[in-house]
């Protein structure tokens, strides 16, 4: 198996990871070359960062912890951008806290 | 059926308006697939099926924004996603049509959402339903014979992408068994004028003849015989040409037949009902019920999705005043996460601003969101069941310091007018104590209620509840004769207001602002000229 690019962010959105905040990563995952997923734990279970139908069934909550993880040629990009997207809280500005 | 039979049923006004037409069921496709026993030709038929719902919400997302787009992209990023259909695909494979297999492959999805614990992931269920029933209208060809226009929509409820992709222009109608007064579709409903009726009970379900729906009355003839058919013409008839005399001089300033100017101000949630009505029509917004963007399921709005919606309604009204009320739930307006739970009385308990200020992180969000808003135009700010003076003075204090917090980062914001709801009789008999309002608003309807001790929503009580009793009458004339000795201005904005019947009375009581329906515009204002 090839090498693993990873991080982890915290999910700071009010509702966690629903529609709205799913369809901007997932097209941003699209937008790598790099194999990309996404998980609750850094054990998995491991899915598709550019599959809407499974990331919206993980159904991540606010304040639990986001780990990606991407290989291939782009794979520490692609790393750096869905973290930072999770982040900037999906660039939605200031959150109900 | 037999000849002769109709059925009356009482259900609850949505949307006013008169309608007669043929019903079309919203009911889940029953319809099947006539298999080509090819599995290569039923691939090619989900494949083009699913193409096809793509390309009708993408059409439909041209034609709305906010939440509706929203939800219409998350359905349009669903389908294109190939692992949905890929069960549905393999199943193709070993033999099964299509249309099972796409049922099939989408229950375990469905029901994945159903089990969720959190309300948001819940709701998205209907979300897949619905995107489940478009593919399958086109796989079983029901696509095209779906016309709706002139007809009216029978169902448990209907999706506002429904209503949105409905055909209005030959009129039609909306009845449903379940649904609500304030869904987004009710909303909808009233912005475009097409009658609507809710809570009309399984009876309504499975009707497939002729409905007559009366959206003011809440009343629905399900299978009218020919007299009361022609009857409802002659109705219908007469409303639509006392519209038209009505809204002959829509546009001319509110009068009296003296020539005395009145303020007549519109009722509004949706930005969405601001697009059919002209802004000369009105003199401003007397009340924008804010809960319409904290819908029950759906994620509490921050302050930044605030901020751009309230700005529409201030920019829409150019330069005319906008009331905007505080988080008004509770009640009979539950939102998960915020309304308590299991209460025993729940139009005596924590509601409006009760319980805003028991959640000043929500409040202050709202609070600051106004603020900015404020910037903008005349934006008032009006808060919901007040009844001691102490929950104005902390409003007050929270509103300071939010206007003081955007100061400080540098956020353009301004400190709006700050008045109160007139609800609670306790501020009605005593308004005196309320001084340091900067405005006061009658909401006749929860007076009504609690002056009358009835509830607003029980046929059993419904002649009591009756907003006409001298005893409302008296207390709405003692706040506005109050208001006028102080230099307070003084309006009201319950649904009295929208009844010719009551218009004189207010005038005497020393009303000069009203603020109404505003389907209501028309008619009120030529009322007003006959006084």
């Amino acid at each position: 198996m090839s090498e693993w690019a990873t991080g982890s962010v915290i999910i700071t959105h009010n509702v966690g990871l629903h529609a709205r905040p799913s369809v901007k990563l997932t097209k941003l995952a699209k937008g790598f070359g790099a194999v990309i997923e996404i998980a609750g734990s850094s054990d998995g279970p491991w899915i598709d960062a550019k599959s809407i139908v499974k990331v919206m069934a993980m159904k991540a909550k606010q304040d639990s912890t986001l780990h990606v993880r991407a290989t291939g040629a782009d794979a520490a990009a692609a790393v750096t951008a869905l973290t930072g997207l999770v982040e900037r809280d999906f660039d939605e500005g200031g959150h109900v806290a | 059926m037999k000849a002769g039979m109709s059925l009356e049923l009482q259900g609850i006004g949505a949307s006013d308006g008169l309608f007669l037409g043929p019903v079309r069921s919203l009911h889940a496709v029953t319809k099947r697939r006539i298999p080509s026993s090819d599995s290569v030709a039923e691939r090619e038929a989900l494949t083009a099926a699913i193409a096809a719902a793509i390309a009708e919400l993408s059409d439909l997302m041209t034609q709305v924004d906010g939440d509706a787009a929203d939800i219409l992209a998350f359905q349009v990023a669903m389908l294109e996603d190939d692992s949905l259909s890929a069960p549905a695909l393999a199943s193709i494979e070993t033999g099964e049509p299509a249309d099972i297999a796409w049922t099939a492959a989408l229950h375990p999805e469905i029901e994945g959402y159903e089990a969720s614990d959190d309300d948001y992931f819940r709701a998205r269920a209907a979300d897949l339903k619905d995107l489940r029933d478009r593919v399958l209208r086109h796989l079983v060809g029901e696509a095209e014979t779906s016309r709706s226009d002139g007809m009216v929509l029978v169902g448990d409820d209907l999706a506002p992408t429904i209503f949105l992709e409905t055909d209005w222009s030959r009129g039609g109608a909306i009845a449903l068994s379940g649904g609500s007064t304030t869904s987004h579709v009710a909303m909808l409903a009233r912005a475009r004028g097409i009658p609507m009726v809710v809570g009309l009970g399984d009876a309504i379900v499975g009707s497939t003849g002729m409905l007559a729906i009366d959206g003011a009355t809440g009343r629905v003839i399900v299978d009218p015989h020919p007299d009361e058919c022609s009857n409802f013409r002659i109705r219908h008839a007469a409303d639509v040409e006392r519209r038209r005399a009505e809204n002959h001089h829509l546009l001319d300033p509110a009068r009296r037949g003296s020539g005395e100017r009145i303020e007549i101000l519109i009722n509004v949630a949706a930005v969405e009902e601001l697009d059919h009505i002209d802004v000369r029509s009105c003199d401003g917004i007397g009340l924008m019920r804010s809960e319409f963007l904290f819908r029950d399921g759906a994620p509490l709005p921050d302050e930044e999705q605030q901020y751009k919606a309230y700005r529409r309604f201030v920019e829409w009204a150019d330069g005319r005043p906008v009331t905007i009320r505080t988080l008004d739930i509770g009640g009979d307006k539950p939102v998960s996460g915020l309304t308590p739970v299991g209460e025993r009385n729940p139009f005596l308990g924590l509601r409006g601003v009760r319980l805003t200020l028991s959640r000043p992180d929500v409040f202050r969000t709202q609070l600051r969101a106004l603020a900015r808003t404020a910037a903008h135009g005349p934006l008032k700010i009006m808060i919901p069941m007040v009844t001691i003076p102490a929950e104005l003075d902390q409003t007050a204090e929270l509103l300071d310091a939010c206007v003081a917090e955007l100061a400080q980062e540098g956020i353009a914001a301004i400190r709006p007018p700050l008045g109160i709801m007139v609800e609670v009789p306790a501020v009605a008999i005593a308004p005196d104590f309320f001084s340091k309002a900067d405005f006061f608003s009658i909401g006749s309807n929860d007076l009504t209620q609690y002056v009358t001790a009835t509830s607003r929503d029980d046929a059993n009580v419904a002649p009591l509840n009756d907003a006409g009793h001298p005893a409302v009458t008296r207390l709405i004339a003692s706040v506005a004769g109050y208001g006028r000795a102080q230099g307070i201005p003084v309006s009201l904005c319950g649904d009295m207001a929208s009844d010719p019947q009551f218009l004189e009375g207010l005038l005497d009581a020393g009303l000069s602002s009203l603020s109404v329906a505003p389907a209501r515009l028309g008619r009120i204002k030529a009322a007003l000229r006959t006084l």
